[in-house]
């Protein structure tokens, strides 16, 4: 067989990119789980309202930057809210129960969006339509944009967590969380803000990717699947584990739908999936536990 | 259990059997159809409570069970003739086993969160197979066929009536719920339970954990796969919605409605929400799952032990 080597640049390319947005979502659920142990089933649907408040106040005020960091904004405030009223009344219980309440709240928004915005896809404009040539494809440079836009988020959150005050304040709650009270740290708003952050970033990576596939209320639960596939690869809690697996997975999946259909490319993320649990069931991208 | 609880179990036991056995007779189609869709959602609901309440393992992948269950008994039907309603059955329970052995055999390796969410991948990738095969499985279409009759064909067979059919599905759920019950109340039970416990220990006093969590798994999947067939016969099709893993949700909001490691409760919880979805989508219609998914979170934070739990301490006091 003769290998396509232009499509498979293409693919790495493509996926490189959806690779750095998954990881912006990933990043965020990873980043959830490693502090407060709560697996967030709502994250889809986070990353879903981002993209619909992406378009609110895209078609009010034009602006796709504006709509970014908005959309961000607003859904940060609904994910802290979220998370006073539904998980903080569950902290100490057991982290399953995290998981049923937070698959109510995905329940509960999901039907919500469409209600509220009904069943048609909607469309975001990208902020600019520019597009270089990359073989015989002409490639959009907004894709190029995107890609590096949330290795600047997580980026930022890196050097927010290794050096900003609070972000130290999380790292000590991540290591040890009584210890962390005791020294004077507010526990339980730590939570709510790493809550906040994680759903900002979830909703961010929503507006930033609804341009390519159109903004529907079931968007979410690809992405929240696929997340969590990245999460678990890539060991859970650990960011750069996150990331360098969301990266990888998105790669394979490029590669795979050069052969079968995309639908199909899923299964190519399982069986990574199960090898890693055959194999690593602490994780690919963790140094072996001792 | 003391003579004088077994004596009152029993009583109670007996009475709910009856009261089953006779409301197709009194009851409006409507309701009689309902009736007998609640007791295959519990069927699947206590399925899922054996991992859930007894073994302490929250799966998220019961529709890969409760699918296989339905596409199995849709291959029976529609590739041997005259249908078969237990070549049905058996056809069924195999697809669901074979499908539960694979998704024991990898995702007992981790536990707590970890097997939720590979439960729940796993089953996403045989949502995934389902519905891109569609020359095998009809794809998004799913398959329909017609309701075999009931007997042995070519000797003695009679169609389903709904009163029939709602008697039929009862005899297996109620053997199924009696089957379960010895389960857990087996020593193989009680090993479960302590798993549940204290993983760690249990595996220090010498058990092999995860044959036990295997077998249980496996177990789990044959019961849901039975429900799922009960549900294609009821039905006459098989979908992919099916195995999709908002239904494996629903199994989940069942028995935590119910009271988790109760197997009655669950039933109790798929009746609760049937009800509630009939309910508000008279007024909501596709939207019902809006107040449903409040009311369920509602449950989780303030009634964790389920509406059955509750309402025996409340009986207790």
């Amino acid at each position: 067989m003769e290998i396509p080597w232009d499509l498979i640049l293409i693919q790495t390319v493509n996926g490189i990119v959806t690779g750095m947005i998954l990881a912006l979502v990933a990043s965020g659920l990873t980043l959830i789980f490693g502090i407060m142990d709560v697996v967030n089933f709502a994250h889809g649907e986070l990353f879903m309202l981002g993209a619909y408040m992406g378009v609110i106040v895209l078609t009010t005020t034009g602006s796709f930057w504006l709509a970014l960091i908005l959309a961000s904004f607003i859904v940060a405030l609904i994910g802290a809210a979220l998370q006073v009223t539904t998980l903080r009344p569950l902290l100490g219980r057991d982290p399953l129960n995290t998981i049923l309440a937070t698959f109510g709240i995905s329940l509960v928004l999901q039907n919500y969006a469409l209600w509220q915005f009904g069943p048609v896809a909607r469309k975001i404009q990208e902020p600019f339509t520019g597009q270089f040539t990359l073989f015989y494809l002409q490639y959009p440079w907004y894709r190029i944009v995107i890609a590096a836009l949330s290795a600047a988020i997580i980026g930022g959150l890196y050097l927010f967590l290794k050096y900003g005050r609070y972000g130290i304040w999380i790292r000590a709650t991540t290591q040890d969380r009584v210890m962390a009270q005791a020294m004077g740290i507010p526990v339980p708003w730590v939570h709510t803000a790493v809550f906040a952050i994680g759903a900002g970033m979830a909703a961010a990576s929503g507006v930033l990717f609804g341009p390519l596939v159109g903004v529907s209320h079931i968007m979410g639960l690809d992405w929240v699947l696929k997340a969590f596939i990245v999460v678990v690869v890539g060991g859970m809690g650990n960011l750069g584990g996150s990331i360098a697996a969301a990266i990888f997975i998105s790669l394979l999946e490029a590669y795979a739908s050069i052969w079968v259909s995309p639908a199909q490319s899923v299964i190519v993320s399982s069986i990574v999936l199960i090898l890693t649990l055959l194999f690593r069931p602490t994780g690919l991208f963790v140094p072996t536990p001792k | 259990m003391s003579k004088r609880h077994a004596s009152i179990y029993w009583t109670g036991f007996t009475v709910i059997t009856v009261l089953l056995v006779i409301a197709p007779l009194v009851l409006p189609e409507f309701w009689r159809r309902f009736l007998t869709e609640i007791l295959i959602w519990g069927l699947l609901a206590m399925s899922s409570d054996l991992l859930i309440g007894y073994t302490g393992m929250v799966s998220f992948g019961h529709s890969a069970f409760f699918g296989l269950g339905m596409y199995g008994a849709a291959a029976a039907i529609l590739t041997v003739r005259p249908p078969n309603i237990w070549l049905a059955i058996l056809y069924g329970l195999g697809a669901s086993a074979a499908v539960a052995l694979f998704v024991a055999y990898f995702s007992t390796r981790l536990r707590d969160i970890y097997f939720a969410i590979t439960t729940l991948i796993f089953s996403q990738i045989f949502y995934v197979i389902i519905f891109t095969w569609t020359e095998v499985t009809g794809g998004e279409n799913g398959l329909t066929f017609s309701r075999p009759a009931f007997g042995i064909p070519g000797v003695w067979t009679v169609p389903f009536t709904s009163t029939t059919l709602h008697w039929f599905v009862l005899a297996f759920v109620t053997a199924s719920y009696l089957i379960l019950r010895r389960i857990t109340q087996s020593p193989f039970g009680m090993v479960l339970q302590s798993i549940r416990e204290n993983e760690a220990r249990t595996r220090a006093i010498g058990y092999p954990v995860e044959r036990y969590k295997i077998v249980a798994v496996m177990l789990s999947g044959l019961f849901a796969g039975l429900a799922g067939v009960l549900y294609a016969v009821q039905n006459r099709f098989a979908a992919p919605d099916f195995v999709y893993f908002l239904i494996s949700g629903e199994a989940v909001i069942f028995n935590v409605m119910g009271g988790i490691g109760t197997l009655v409760g669950p039933i109790f919880g798929a009746a609760f929400f049937l009800l509630l979805r009939e309910a508000f989508s008279r007024f909501l219609t596709e939207y019902y799952l809006i107040p449903v998914g409040v009311i369920f979170i509602l449950m989780v934070i303030f009634l964790p032990q389920g509406l059955f739990g509750f309402a025996k301490r409340w009986l207790n006091r």
